[in-house]
């Protein structure tokens, strides 16, 4: 640990700050709470949202995992997790069994999460209504009076445009039958792992300056048609380094001849079931 | 039969400067009640104030909602105020721009407001709009465009599909066909008609043009500096009026 930082980067006033608005995001599951975001030593973009959620809550006992996409070797993950390990003094991870905190971008690990895990959302968008409604006073109405007659609006020129709701990543939700709330740019595989989740969900957008959360085992609908039921992406292949046919899929090209192959995202959760397969 | 709204001394000032002063009337239901006067009148003043979009400087407005109860708009709740605007409410804007929403497609336009309602079958959604396009002539094949695409009297008319789809009771409008060319207005004006007549619907409308006034309403209101100078049946204004404002208002209509 680098002795000329404060534990964890942050001042302890910052700290603080943060913790309150987060246990007031807590206490009203899915609604975006205003937080006095700090400059961070990386840009906009590049997860300082979530990097302050997790500074806040990082104690020396924490065993930190960062992914991004799915994979924790992809350089914005392993950038976050030297960063907090140098800051911090952390223990860090790629097993997410072993993780206390784990904050992603883009993805929920395959693995079940537990009670005593948190799961932090880099948010690049926290309004939901953002693209259909510009104005700010005009969506914090909308949240207020819960008129979100507006969501139902995107999902119709979906299926108006593409025959089916094509909506496959950052797919709203209903959070606790209340706030209508975006789930990050997860893809919507993963929205069923949001509903009932016994982790803590954590989501943190520095540039919009909100966070809010999903309490353990809080409902989480994904919006949709009576006619046009919210579905998961499938495919037509298992991963074609672990066999798995219920993860999430990457096409990934594997030569320049335009070969390809379908591989799970989670790198981790790949890696351990081929380890598993060999013993 | 008991009246649908109750406006009592209702004014409208913008700082010193006079909206609308010391406004009285009643509104029936079924009724289309026009307001005439030149520009800067007041007409849009007196009109955004009924309808609760701008606070009152004096006076009051009350509504008797569909089960029956009157409410005073100016205690209503800001959420209370809206559940009324969607619920029982339209207003078609001048401008069909400011009206639409012009990112997404005809079809979502109108089927908007039912969404909101909580109406979540899409293809009833669908049917609906198609009815609505067609009842205002809009090719229903037509229902993906998107209305930039649209000529001003076809977004004119997709905005009355759009208020109308939830049959309000009633419906503000605002010079919904100034703008447009004389033909245009001519078939909006008789589609307003028809489609007033077949819904039943309460209206009030503003207008500078006393054409307008003789084609769609039995009553009128002249407004002339903010205040409402002369009112009465369309046709005895327009075959007797009593106001020197008014006579110039009618000679020049008869004159052009
Ligand atoms: N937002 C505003 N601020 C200040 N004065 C306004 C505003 N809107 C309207 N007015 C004034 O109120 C009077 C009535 O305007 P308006 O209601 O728009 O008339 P009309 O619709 O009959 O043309 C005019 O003198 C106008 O200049
Ligand atoms: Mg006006």
């Amino acid at each position: 640990m680098t002795p000329s930082y404060n534990f964890a980067f942050l001042d302890e006033d910052t700290k603080r700050m943060l913790r309150r608005a987060l246990l007031k995001a807590v206490a009203i599951p899915g609604y975006q709470v205003p937080f006095g975001s700090r400059e961070m030593p990386l840009p906009y973009g590049w997860g300082t949202g979530g990097i302050q959620v997790t500074a806040a809550l990082l104690g020396p006992d924490d065993v930190l995992k960062v992914i991004d996409q799915g994979a924790d070797d992809t350089t914005n993950a392993v950038n976050i997790r030297r960063f907090f390990a140098r800051v911090a003094g952390v223990a860090t991870t790629e097993r997410t069994v072993e993780a206390s905190l784990i904050q992603t971008r883009h993805r929920i690990p395959e693995t079940p999460l537990r009670e005593d895990q948190i799961l932090v959302f880099q948010v690049p968008e926290p309004e939901p209504l953002r693209t259909l409604e510009p104005r700010e006073a005009e969506t914090r109405t909308l949240h207020a009076l819960g008129d979100y007659g507006l969501m139902h609006v995107k999902l119709y020129e979906d299926i108006a445009q593409y025959g089916h709701i094509a909506t496959s990543y950052d797919y709203p939700v209903l959070v606790d039958g209340r706030f209508l709330t975006s789930p990050s740019p997860i893809p919507k595989f993963d929205n069923p792992k949001l509903d009932r989740s016994p982790a803590l969900m954590l989501f943190g957008a520095g540039r919009e300056k909100r966070l809010y959360a999903i309490p353990p085992y809080t409902r989480v609908e994904s919006l949709a048609f009576d006619d046009h039921p919210f579905e998961i992406q499938q495919w037509e292949h298992r991963c074609e380094l672990c066999g798995s046919g219920e993860s999430y899929l990457d096409e990934v090209v594997v030569d320049d001849r335009g070969g390809r192959m379908f591989v799970c995202s989670d790198t981790d959760y790949c890696g351990r079931r081929r380890t598993e397969a060999q013993a | 039969m008991s009246a649908l709204l109750q406006v009592r001394g209702l004014s409208r000032h913008y700082g010193r400067r006079i909206g609308c002063e010391d406004v009285s009337f009643e509104l029936h239901p079924g009724e289309l009640l026009c307001i005439v006067g030149e520009s800067g009148s007041g007409k849009s003043t007196l009109l955004n104030t009924v309808a609760a979009q701008l606070a009152p400087s004096a006076g009051s407005v009350r509504y008797r909602q569909r089960d029956g109860e009157w409410l005073e708009l100016g205690q209503l709740s800001e959420a209370d105020r809206r559940r009324l605007a969607r619920e029982e409410w339209g207003f078609v804007t001048q401008n069909p721009r400011d009206g639409l929403r012009l990112n997404v497609s005809a079809g979502a336009n109108v089927a908007e407001r039912l969404m909101a309602l909580g109406v979540r079958h899409y293809g009833q959604l669908r049917s609906i709009a198609r009815g609505w396009l067609e009842r205002v002539e809009i090719d229903p094949a037509r229902i993906d465009d998107a209305p930039t695409g649209f000529s001003g009297g076809m977004q004119q008319r997709l905005q009355i599909a759009r208020t109308l789809v939830t049959q309000p009771r009633l419906v503000f409008m605002d010079e919904p066909t100034a703008g447009l060319d004389v033909s245009v207005q001519a078939r909006i004006l008789d589609l307003l008609r028809r489609l007033v007549n077949e819904l039943g619907l309460a209206a009030v409308m503003v207008t500078h043009d006393l054409a307008v006034a003789r084609l769609l309403a039995a009553r009128t209101m002249v407004m002339q500096h903010g205040r409402v100078v002369e009112t009465g049946l369309t046709d005895q204004i327009l075959d007797d009026p009593q106001h020197p404002y008014t006579q110039l208002l009618v000679s020049s209509v008869l004159t052009t």
